[in-house]
């Protein structure tokens, strides 16, 4: 287990590269969900009204 | 609202498409990272470091996909002025800034033990950084105008002339010598990776495909729910 | 042919009526290049070895401090729209402009980089690939200038927006022209990044005026 964290000494470098992909990609994910429900319940009040 | 009749088609379809993307996307990226990290061997001469490339390689071929799509969707926008033309490219732009930024992020971590630099200013990494660039003009030309159909235009323009530097991303590496090695896998002859490294690979680019059609669906969709309601509050 | 040759008469004739701007251009060159001997301090050895990189550097902030002028004055008083309504294609107006610029700032620049050059203590070698480079790098400047200065027409804080548009195509431009330039200075070949160098006005003079005629078509509407 410790080895594979390791990852032969590169940890240092393999893990944050996976780190920011994983940040960036899930937060694009987020911020476009977040945005969307966001429109769509602006646009079921105004439609209510 | 006959403006609307076409949205109205892409509401439904993306609405049936969502689901099964997402689907693939997840199961997809997450064989990918299970091949890439658990599977696939190391290097011989890279070690475990190589294990980077899994993450840095598709979000490259990424970044340069998501520009064609948007500089394509600019042409048609300009030509023939499809209203659907100019939301695609402007959701599509913070998808294609993301995976640069991830590409240049991972390549940097790479490059540090590799070739004992963060960065080099060889011909490959210069142009994925003037890419980055022109995303970001294109976000931010797009919103610098008070008439937004103004800014979409000018950043359509932008997308257009900036094409020229794909061909230099794709062919610097051949055309001059680079730190950046050659290209491996999308080459005449067929690639030259070993399959054990390669299938990890290609699963972890096309979940990131995946992810890019769902990401691009959800914010298109978002657009036009917010044209809608523009619509509706000013009476446009 | 007289349409292009009246209209870039018209534009020299309002860059020099400005008289300020080929002042302000070379003002600003002569002054930037001037600061690094005192910034990095005095060694020659030091001040050689990063001279073409200064001067490139300096001359492309330069040229991008008068792009913003370049359709503003026109678009502002309304003759721009009256230009495009001329015979003349919108495509050779913006041609005429892009040479007008070159004549006020990269010309200019060209001429008393040599100088500048002296300053820095540039090796002596690479004086004729410096000019050649600057020559042949400068229209470029002017030309994808023009295309930034068109799109941000109008632009809610069009200045910066300009450069961060503009410096990123800017870039091939610099690394090949200092290339070419330290090259020659370290005494190796200067006409492969020359070559480059000519192949990259070739390529925008193709282009740019075509993108920065759409751009302003655009701003018309």
């Amino acid at each position: 287990m410790a080895q594979f964290f390791a990852m032969g000494g590169y940890a240092r470098f393999v893990w944050p590269a996976y780190g920011v992909a994983v940040i960036v990609l899930v937060g694009l994910l987020a911020h476009s969900v977040i945005g969307y429900r966001r429109a769509q319940r602006a646009l079921d009040a105004e439609e209510r009204r | 609202m006959q403006r609307f009749a076409n949205p109205a088609r892409f509401m439904r379809l993306s609405a049936a498409l969502l689901p099964w993307c997402s689907v693939a996307a997840a199961v997809l990226i997450a064989i990918g990272l299970f091949g890439a990290l658990f599977v696939a061997p190391p290097d011989y001469q890279q070690g475990e470091a190589v294990k980077i490339m899994y993450v840095h390689v598709p979000s490259a071929w990424l970044a340069s996909l998501v520009y064609a799509v948007m500089a394509v969707a600019s042409a048609v926008a300009l030509i023939w002025r499809h209203p659907l033309a100019h939301i695609a490219a402007e959701s599509a732009a913070p998808i294609g800034a993301g995976f640069t930024f991830v590409c240049l992020a991972s390549g940097s971590l790479w490059g540090e033990p590799m070739w004992g630099t963060w960065w080099v200013w060889d011909a490959r990494l210069t142009s994925v950084l003037v890419l980055f660039f022109l995303y970001l003009g294109f976000i931010a030309l797009a919103n610098a105008f008070d008439d937004r159909t103004r800014g979409s235009r000018a950043a359509a323009i932008l997308a257009i002339v900036g094409v020229v530097n794909l061909p230099i991303i794709k062919f610097s590496v051949d055309w001059w010598n680079t730190l950046h090695q050659k290209a491996s896998v999308f080459r005449m002859g067929g690639p030259t990776i070993a399959g054990s490294m390669l299938w990890p690979l290609l699963v972890m680019a096309a979940g990131f495909l995946f992810l890019f059609a769902v990401l691009l669906m959800l914010r298109m969709r978002t657009a036009l729910l917010r044209a809608k309601l523009r619509a509706l509050r000013f009476g446009t | 042919m007289s349409g292009f040759a009246a209209l870039l008469t018209r534009d020299l004739r309002l860059a020099f009526r400005h008289g300020g701007d080929v002042a302000n251009v070379v003002a600003f060159f002569a002054l930037a290049v001037i600061l690094f001997p005192f910034g990095v301090g005095p060694d020659p050895d030091l001040l050689a070895r990063i001279a073409a990189g200064v001067l490139w550097v300096t001359a492309l902030l330069a040229a991008l401090l008068s792009l913003e002028r370049l359709f503003d004055a026109d678009f502002q008083d309304g003759s721009l729209e009256a230009l495009s309504l001329m015979p003349v294609p919108l495509e050779i107006q913006v041609l005429a402009k892009c040479v007008a610029h070159w004549l006020t700032t990269g010309l200019p620049l060209t001429i008393i980089a040599p100088l500048l050059a002296l300053v820095l203590h540039f090796d002596a070698a690479g004086y004729p690939a410096l000019v050649a480079a600057l020559l042949l790098g400068t229209p470029v400047l002017s030309l994808i200038g023009a295309i930034g200065a068109a799109l941000t027409l109008g632009a809610r804080r069009a200045g910066v927006l300009l450069s961060l548009l503009v410096l990123p195509l800017y870039i091939p431009v610099l690394i090949f022209g200092v290339a070419a330039s330290e090259a020659a200075a370290l005494g190796l070949e200067s006409r492969p990044h020359l070559l480059l160098l000519a192949a990259l006005l070739a390529g925008s003079l193709a282009l740019a005026p075509w993108a920065a005629a759409a751009a302003l078509r655009q701003a018309l509407e």
